[in-house]
């Protein structure tokens, strides 16, 4: 699973990745980092209809054996955030890309996106930090 | 740089994520702490132990010079049994706690890889000329296979008559091709065995159990999974529950302090304790919501500070938060209604009867 990072995404050196879809991007965390953290049995959302900024901490992650905040990877209003979370936080660490999705924002700044890291500069980064 | 067990190639063939535990590389997890936890609790575990200390005391009066040293009575433990107990600091507080093995003409004292010279220098400063310890724990490996399948597969690897070996118990015998001691002991709340054997043995029985029990659910266990099974089973780990601050008797742990004839350090301050009455007590917390309590939370009852945890975790049997707490002694009554403070925010719990998970027919 590490080193598993898809070309179309963003990702920060915080480990959440973004998926950018005009002015909205959807967000998770990183197949890195829910391999670091080991099975997740909880996660706390962040507020539907709030504004946060980027690097602001929106939420917080748990696993069997710690807790992890999660940032917010762009600055914007969270929109959505997967429910689905709720009843099977397992989700993150099985599909982190997929049904593993945490929040959507509707971005203030879509140019913002371009000061995150592509795919292959997220996986060097991964790598100095095993 | 940390020390490596026997096993250390095993562990980095099946993909361990290692971290440096007490001095040594450790497993923390193979495939996912809830997996590895629930195959212990439904079929079976095998664990490299090889990090813990063990102590081989001998000569004329050992027994006695163990006793002295322990809260708990080894004079009286038969050749072949073995013993749970604190070893105190003579102001009541656990230096650490530990295994006592009797065998014919030894004392085997099995102790927490992270006191393993803090203890041996206790010890031997405290023993008579006659007596000897050797620290044998670099020459020692340590593999133990725990859970409701454990007897019947490790039967069809030895000769011994395990049926016949008794909680607490311990035989030399032989184990998938090597000799070494065999007790039933672990730290797991299941029934299971632990395999005391010689450094390059060890891979070799690890793999020979491994190829032989995968098809009955047989799989390795880190150190992640170890630590939500003694939780559940309410069993205490140095440094995080139990440590020089505190007694044997505020952690609950006064059924191993016998006050019989015994002399042993630390007698007068838990006799005085004990007549008094404990002022905290060690109890199992359970959470009523989602929230996961980690040590050094704070336990509140009508809004005020009433204790703080000193273990917490998700529990995968119960599928909540839980923990170990010392709290108030007038709150530790099991059904009693908390609060957990996490991170700055308050969420409903219950004192709850310790240990939380007993085997059935335990």
């Amino acid at each position: 699973m590490a080193g598993d990072f898809p070309d179309d995404l963003r990702y920060t050196e915080s480990d959440e990745w973004v998926r950018v879809e005009g002015g909205e991007a959807v967000s998770g965390i990183s197949a890195f980092a829910s391999e670091q953290l080991g099975d997740v049995v909880y996660l706390q959302l962040p507020e539907v209809g709030k504004r946060y900024g980027r690097t602001e901490v929106f939420g917080e992650i748990e696993s069997v054996k710690a807790v992890s905040d999660l940032f917010c990877p762009l600055s914007g209003e969270v929109i959505a955030v997967n429910e689905e979370l709720d009843a099977t936080p397992g989700l993150v660490n099985e599909e982190p890309y997929g049904r593993g999705w945490i929040a959507r924002i509707r971005l203030e700044n879509p140019a913002e996106a371009e000061s995150l890291l592509e795919a292959a500069a997220y996986a060097q980064n991964t790598t100095e930090r095993h | 740089m940390e020390q490596k067990t026997p096993l250390y190639e095993e562990h980095v063939n099946s993909h361990a994520r290692l971290v440096p535990f007490a001095g040594f590389l450790m497993p923390i997890q193979y495939t996912g702490i809830i997996e590895e936890h629930r195959a212990v609790r439904d079929a079976m575990g095998i664990f490299d132990l090889s990090h813990m200390g063990e102590f081989r005391i001998t000569g004329s009066g050992a027994v006695a010079a163990i006793d002295r040293l322990v809260t708990n009575d080894v004079v009286g433990l038969q050749p072949g049994k073995i013993r749970y107990s604190p070893m105190c600091y003579p102001e009541g507080g656990i230096v650490d706690d530990l295994l006592v093995y009797r065998f014919h003409d030894h004392l085997m004292m099995v102790v927490n890889a992270s006191n393993i010279d803090k203890d041996f220098d206790w010890i031997q400063s405290h023993l008579p000329d006659s007596v000897r310890i050797v620290n044998v724990s670099d020459d020692t490996a340590l593999i133990a296979v725990q859970g409701p399948r454990a007897q019947m597969f490790l039967q069809s690897q030895t000769d011994v008559d395990l049926s016949s070996v008794g909680y607490y118990e311990a035989v030399v015998g032989s184990m998938a091709g090597a000799s070494g001691v065999i007790s039933r002991t672990g730290y797991t709340g299941e029934d299971g065995f632990e395999l005391y054997l010689r450094p390059e043995d060890a891979s070799g029985v690890w793999e020979t159990l491994l190829g032989r029990g995968t098809s009955l659910g047989l799989k390795p266990i880190g150190l992640g999974a170890r630590d939500t099974l003694r939780l559940e089973a309410g069993l205490m780990l140095y440094g995080n529950d139990i440590d020089e601050t505190t007694t044997p008797l505020e952690a609950g742990l006064g059924w191993t302090v016998k006050f019989g004839t015994d002399n042993f350090i630390g007698r007068g301050v838990l006799e005085r304790q004990k007549a008094e009455g404990v002022r905290r007590r060690m109890v199992a917390v359970r959470m009523e919501d989602r929230g996961i309590p980690r040590p050094h939370f704070e336990i509140r009852a009508d809004e005020t500070r009433r204790g703080e945890l000193t273990s917490g975790t998700y529990s995968p049997t119960f599928e909540c938060g839980i923990g170990l707490a010392y709290v108030d002694t007038a709150i530790a009554k099991p059904g009693t209604r908390v609060d957990v403070v996490i991170r700055n925010h308050k969420h409903p719990a219950q004192i709850m009867r310790k240990p939380m998970y007993k085997r059935e027919g335990a």
